[in-house]
């Protein structure tokens, strides 16, 4: 009896998550049938026309679209200096020791910031830091935005990239180092074509929290509805302009914005997916 | 254990004794019943002071929740409330698809154009030159229309950089309003609404977002909610208004601007023609239905409605929205939405004589 009721309460909560997520599916692609009914899909993703005047309302969803991937991309360039050395050090040369715990609890407690703090930073630290510079005229843009954002996620692939690298077998790296490899060798030959595919699925998950992140992009953007024609220029992302717009949106404009939502949606399926297949791949060879 | 339950019992009977002798049970000698509103943010300092007093002092509980004028009104054509709170009044369009309603104004803002220009304590604008400033067509301070409008002032040799607001936003609306009045350019180029596609500057979220950009970069212009800037102490712009005075945003410049209302007192005031009138002001209103028995409400609840807009309109009240930085409705408007509230009905039955 006991096991009966064990088994139906561990089906219930497995199917539970998959309704769930169903769920949200379907009221998305629901909410968000008028605005590509009114557009069209394909041209509601190659608009860039975002256009709120009554009477002549368009919306197009290109330019928060290309604010992510930029953002995104960018925030995962200048993340790797950061996680790479990190997970190394942890992961590979202090490995164990005193000075590596220490390091990778701190690196840990980024993960833990509430994104609103970063935001914050970035707005009264970062910004002016870059106007000084003269990196940008205004402070805020996209530069700013993936720079905050590469910290973000450090963390998220510094520690379990040095998961992988920890779990290289210490019989391939002394066997390197048997035939007289040095340290550098080793780490280029035998722990990143072990751990590679580990490392990835790392960049992976961050790219994943990068992607949706909207507080932090929010505050450090500029939210201006435009494709980004530089570094340095403002723009918006999927996320933010949910955020900036949702409040006071009705009709077609929120039909709109659940239609972006539903992209996001997509962008982080399929990019999830592609890492999924590139892992299992790497772990046959 | 016998202890813990007499400590539960004793804190029981205290919550209880605290709850049920904050309130008497009957209001104006009717049942005290709960009210709930939700809608705009703009004038949630003022309701949220005015609805803890009136409770203070007996009245109903009210509760009111600042989700945005467009999500009150979703809520009010839904009846899930008993009143909704906005900064534009409904168009008549919008009045077509619902029962009839009744606009109560219950106070008076306005958007103030705040500035960071340092070395600069005083800078004079005009609706045109803010028009063309948001339109990306002066770009420089030592713009010669702007130094004939400030000839004691030395204005920078820098970009100007303007800030608007990112999300969707009355004070957008009103500030919009005001351009499209001004300048026949911005209302055929961007109109008014409460996103609008600013061509130029950088956005941010809510009034703190936008006071937070002007306050830490230099050569910044952005428009504001005065509640926020009165509050915060933000150096702003006087502004020409249509008689060619430069006014100071103030509480008597702002209720100055009231001009003529009409009866339903839906009415634009932005670019006022009144003596002394601070041009980019605004009313903020309650939106009730005039017939009250809906989604079962009760008659003590429509009652209480009233009771709770006469509160609001009274002197005491209005005399009180300086001190939570809004202006006081001038004579007029009050006098108006008493007569306006006497139509209100319930069951097709006038609920005041």
């Amino acid at each position: 009896m006991q096991d009966k009721i064990f088994r139906f309460v561990l089906i219930l909560s497995a199917v539970v998550i998959p309704i769930i997520g169903g769920g949200i599916i379907y009221s998305l692609t629901n909410d968000a049938a008028s605005a590509f009914k009114q557009f069209g899909f394909w041209e509601f993703i190659f608009s860039d026309d975002w256009n709120y005047t009554p009477g002549n309302e368009s919306y197009g969803a290109l330019p928060f679209i290309t604010g992510t991937l930029l953002t995104t991309l960018l925030a995962l360039i200048f993340c790797i200096p950061f996680s790479l050395p990190v997970a190394l050090f942890v992961g590979e040369y202090f490995r164990g020791r005193k000075v590596a715990t220490i390091l990778s609890t701190v690196t840990d407690l980024l993960a833990g910031i509430p994104s609103i703090i970063y935001g914050l930073w970035g707005f009264y630290t970062l910004r002016p830091i870059f106007m000084e510079l003269n990196l940008s005229p205004q402070g805020s843009g996209i530069l700013t935005a993936s720079f905050v954002l590469a910290i973000m996620i450090v963390p998220y692939a510094a520690s379990l990239s040095a998961e992988f690298i920890k779990m290289v077998p210490a019989d391939l790296k002394e066997g390197a180092y048997a035939m007289g490899a040095t340290r550098a060798e080793v780490i280029r030959r035998v722990v990143f074509p072990t751990a590679g595919s580990g490392v990835f699925s790392a960049y992976i998950l961050a790219i994943g929290r990068a992607l949706g992140e909207t507080m932090t992009v929010t505050m450090l953007i500029g939210n201006t509805n435009q494709i980004p024609t530089s570094l340095t220029t403002t723009g918006n992302t999927m996320a933010s302009i949910i955020a900036n717009q949702f409040g006071e949106a009705d009709g077609l404009k929120l039909s709109a914005l659940i239609a972006i939502g539903l992209i996001l949606f997509l962008i982080t399926a399929i990019i999830n997916l592609i890492g999924k297949i590139l892992i299992r791949r790497a772990q046959h060879v | 254990m016998k202890k813990m339950y007499a400590l539960v019992a004793g804190v029981l009977a205290l919550t209880m004794a605290a709850c049920g002798g904050q309130k008497s049970n009957t209001v104006n000698g009717r049942e005290a019943v709960e009210l709930t509103g939700a809608g705009a943010t703009f004038p949630l300092p003022f309701y949220t002071m005015t609805f803890n007093t009136y409770n203070e002092k007996g009245g109903d509980n009210v509760s009111y929740g600042g989700i945005g004028s467009g999500g009150g009104v979703r809520n009010l054509k839904d009846g899930i409330v008993d009143f909704c709170g906005s900064d534009a009044y409904l168009t008549d369009e919008e009045m077509k698809e619902m029962n009839a309603v009744v606009h109560v104004p219950t106070c008076m803002g306005a958007v103030v154009l705040a500035y960071n220009l340092p070395g600069v304590e005083k800078l004079n604008l005009a609706g045109d030159v803010i028009a063309d400033i948001f339109a990306g067509k002066i770009t420089r301070w030592d713009d010669a229309r702007l130094k004939e409008l400030n000839p004691d002032v030395k204005l920078p040799a820098e970009a100007i950089m303007p800030v608007y607001r990112s999300d969707g936003s009355g004070t957008t609306f009103i500030f919009t309003d005001y351009l499209s009045k001004v300048s026949e350019n911005w209302k055929n180029a961007y109109g008014a609404a409460k996103s609008v596609n600013f061509p130029v500057g950088q956005a941010a979220k809510g009034n703190p977002g936008v006071a937070g950009i002007i306050g830490n970069t230099p050569n910044t212009i952005g428009y504001i909610g005065s509640e926020y800037a009165f509050a915060q102490k933000i150096a702003y712009a006087n502004v020409k208004n249509k008689r060619g005075e430069l006014i100071t945003p103030s509480t008597e410049s702002i209720s100055a601007a009231a001009g003529d209302i009409p009866q339903d007192t839906r009415c634009s005031i932005t670019d006022a023609d009144a003596e002394g009138a601070y041009p980019i002001s605004c009313f903020t209103w309650i939106i009730i239905y005039k017939e009250q028995n809906y989604s079962g409400r009760s008659k003590a609840q429509a009652q209480a409605t009233l009771d709770l807009l006469d509160y609001m309109l009274s002197d005491s009240v209005q005399a009180s929205t300086a001190t939570v930085h809004y202006a006081p409705l001038p004579k007029q408007a009050v006098d108006l939405s008493l007569q306006n509230l006497k139509t209100v009905t319930y069951d097709g039955q006038a609920i005041r004589q």
